[in-house]
């Protein structure tokens, strides 16, 4: 009994941790359904939000490092602090801002190239953005506080206490990562069905050709996306940052996307929810019940492997379209 | 003594079907082998060998064995630094337990080992395409690494958790070791090169290359003409992945000397032979050397003006070093998809109508 317990207990820090990667893998659904480029720069895109985030909030001066060492001097912070609503802000308009450059710099150029070309060109935008972050804020691990809650709900303890004589410890983090990731989907729903730039968007997705013959700006909607996935990308980064602290390590855990979209499929934005609840439930449960009798750290592959076996028997992913091949 | 076909006639079909059908692009290349094995191994000192023509070599054999699975039979693999810690894993394993046996023929069975687990991870290729197959891929990266990490017995139970080369010898002298001296360790890094250089080209240009080429352009429609695809792929892969062995053992015995695998052959590393091949142009194997050659030389030279020059802290320089070689991927996606070979073929293609171009 004890030890089911336990396992619910696992299950549903499993299901916050699956909310966590769904955040990700939402923004590569989001640029891939509109651009058909699978957005392997999505990870850094979150840790270089974060490392923005920070460093605005912190009131640090950008390119410090590369001044001083060019320079000689030893600057390093404005001394201000932003409050940080402000600092979210400006992050989102740096976002923006990027969004156009990447579009003006990159994918203009790429269009109609084959999509494994506009893949590698994303990997290596990733590495450019992760080299940009780290000299432009420095490298060293970083906290994060925006004002989220923290720390181990008493709440739920004291109330699963008297239900089950056995206190749940769930952080009141993932709690709010849920309802802001449950937000954050009915925001994009709501914007891609009911406002024009979201149904130009839809079309887009649908049929580029088509899309462009009705009058679409192809260039417009793709800065449009690029920036609501540097949205999604600044969100996904608050909450992996408070949570683990802005390093490189978030972009590795952003790379748990990528198992996370096979499994739903790359072109539904419900299946990269489901897709991230069944994997942040699944290693958990793995971790939990087998772990111990391998020597532990299996969360490291096992998504991966999991999408592996998975798509061997269902290559488009739970919710993807149907793969239609013809000569 | 002009660079052109004209006046060399060729006398029969061996001859026409010659890898460089040109007098001069021949000679070229004798003459980089005569340099290669006549000249350096004399004059290379421990700094040379170490920053520059060890990791060349080896990363070149690695870069060869990528472009075959992704260049020629167009499988995109983020494996490879998986598929190098088996290789350097099996070398370690066979060289502790058979002290006897020649280096040389630990490597080719390590090369060997690694191939039967590539084609156990090539097997998903046969249902998925594309990225989806790149992100399956992960897996092997992934679960390798782990493994390597958590079963004792490929470190020898070692308190660390790394594995140390000991010295072995080719011909009584040291080539791994703390004791190797820098001409024989680039000497069997050369010698490895050149025979998978030949052996990749050989391949490629035959009916297995020109299979694996069919399966790239559009598998189905190779299937309807007669290619096996079961047989194409994995043979890409085990191909692929002999060659990614040969090179994960070399990196570990011969150019690290003690490894610890997370750190050597993580996931980066994946990258970093992905992005050799993509520099230096898929489905070429001079474009494997080149790209090789490229991103070994890049940081050397940003740590010599960065550091060297300017006095920047190191740090530093290894982030503009990421920003840098991010910045070319994209750059050559765009201006040049084909790599620094399809620059190399427009350079010869404009010397031979030189100097008259009409």
């Amino acid at each position: 009994m004890d030890q089911l317990i336990f396992a619910g207990e696992v299950f549903l820090n499993g299901l916050m941790t699956g909310v966590m990667y769904a955040l990700v893998a939402l923004g590569f659904v989001l640029i891939f359904k509109a651009s058909g480029v699978f957005n392997y720069a999505q990870g850094v895109l979150a840790l270089f939000a974060a490392l923005t985030l920070v460093g605005i909030q912190q009131g640090q001066i950008p390119f410090a490092h590369l001044i001083n060492a060019a320079f000689g001097t030893s600057l390093h912070h404005f001394g201000w602090t932003v409050p940080a609503v402000l600092a979210i802000a400006l992050t989102a308009g740096v976002m923006v801002l990027l969004a156009f450059l990447i579009e003006k710099l990159v994918l203009k150029h790429l269009v109609g190239q084959e999509p494994i070309i506009l893949f590698m060109a994303t990997i290596g935008l990733a590495y450019f953005l992760e080299g940009l972050g780290d000299v432009m804020w420095g490298a060293d691990i970083k906290t994060l506080d925006v004002g989220l809650p923290q720390g181990i709900s008493d709440t739920i303890e004291t109330a699963t206490a008297n239900w089950f004589g056995y206190g749940f410890f769930i952080d009141r983090l993932d709690i709010w990562a849920t309802v802001i990731a449950a937000a954050l989907v009915a925001a994009l729903v709501a914007f891609s069905q009911y406002t024009k730039q979201g149904r130009a968007m839809r079309a887009v997705a649908d049929d580029h050709q088509a899309a462009l013959s009705v009058g679409i700006s192809l260039r417009f909607i793709w800065v449009m996306v690029w920036s609501i996935a540097g949205f999604v990308a600044l969100v996904a980064g608050i909450m992996w940052g408070t949570k683990s602290g802005v390093q490189f390590s978030l972009s590795l855990i952003a790379l748990k996307a990528l198992p996370v979209l096979m499994l739903g499929g790359f072109t539904s934005i419900p299946g990269a929810i489901v897709g991230g609840l069944i994997i942040g439930v699944g290693e958990k449960l793995f971790e939990f019940l087998i772990g111990p009798m391998v020597g532990g750290a299996t969360e490291n592959w096992f998504a991966y492997v999991l999408a592996l076996l998975f798509l061997v028997f269902r290559p488009q992913g739970l919710f993807g379209e149907r793969i239609i091949e013809r000569v | 003594m002009i660079y052109r076909e004209a006046g060399d006639f060729k006398t029969s079909y061996r001859s026409d079907g010659q890898t460089f059908p040109i007098r001069l692009d021949r000679w070229g290349y004798y003459a980089v082998l005569a340099v290669a094995f006549g000249v350096i191994p004399f004059v290379i000192d421990d700094y040379w060998a170490n920053a520059v023509f060890v990791p060349f070599l080896i990363y070149a054999i690695a870069a060869i064995g990528l472009n075959i699975l992704t260049g020629y039979a167009g499988q995109v693999s983020l494996g490879t630094g998986g598929f190098m810690a088996v290789g350097a894993y099996a070398v370690y394993k066979l060289m502790t337990a058979f002290p006897d046996i020649s280096i040389v023929i630990h490597i080719l069975l390590a090369g060997g080992i690694t191939a039967a687990v590539g084609v156990l991870f090539g097997l998903p290729s046969l249902r998925i395409k594309g990225f989806y197959l790149a992100v399956a891929t992960l897996a092997a990266q992934f679960f390798l690494v782990w493994l390597f990490n958590k079963v004792p017995w490929f470190y020898n139970n070692s308190a660390s958790g790394q594995i140390t080369a000991p010295t072995r010898t080719v011909l009584d002298q040291a080539v791994t070791g703390p004791t190797a001296s820098a001409p024989a360790k680039y000497l069997i890094c050369l010698v490895l090169a050149v025979a998978v250089a030949w052996m990749a080209r050989n391949l490629t240009r035959g009916t297995i290359g020109r299979k694996w080429m069919a399966i790239r352009d559009m598998d189905i429609a190779a299937e309807i003409i007669g290619v096996n695809p079961l047989a194409a792929k994995l043979s890409a892969f085990a191909v692929s992945s002999f060659f990614i062995g040969i090179a994960g053992a070399l990196l570990f015995a011969v150019y690290l000397g003690a490894a610890e695998v997370g750190e050597a052959f993580g996931i980066n590393k994946s990258f970093l032979v992905l992005f050799m091949i993509i520099i230096g142009g898929l489905g070429s194997i001079f474009g494997s050397f080149a790209g090789a050659a490229f991103l070994v030389l890049l940081p050397v030279l940003l740590k010599n003006t960065l550091v060297g020059g300017f006095g920047w802290p190191t740090d530093l320089a290894a982030h503009i070093e990421l920003m840098v070689v991010g910045a070319l991927i994209v750059t050559f996606l765009i201006v040049e998809p084909h790599g620094l070979a399809r620059l190399w073929r427009l350079a010869k293609d404009k010397l031979r109508l030189w100097p008259f171009p009409h």
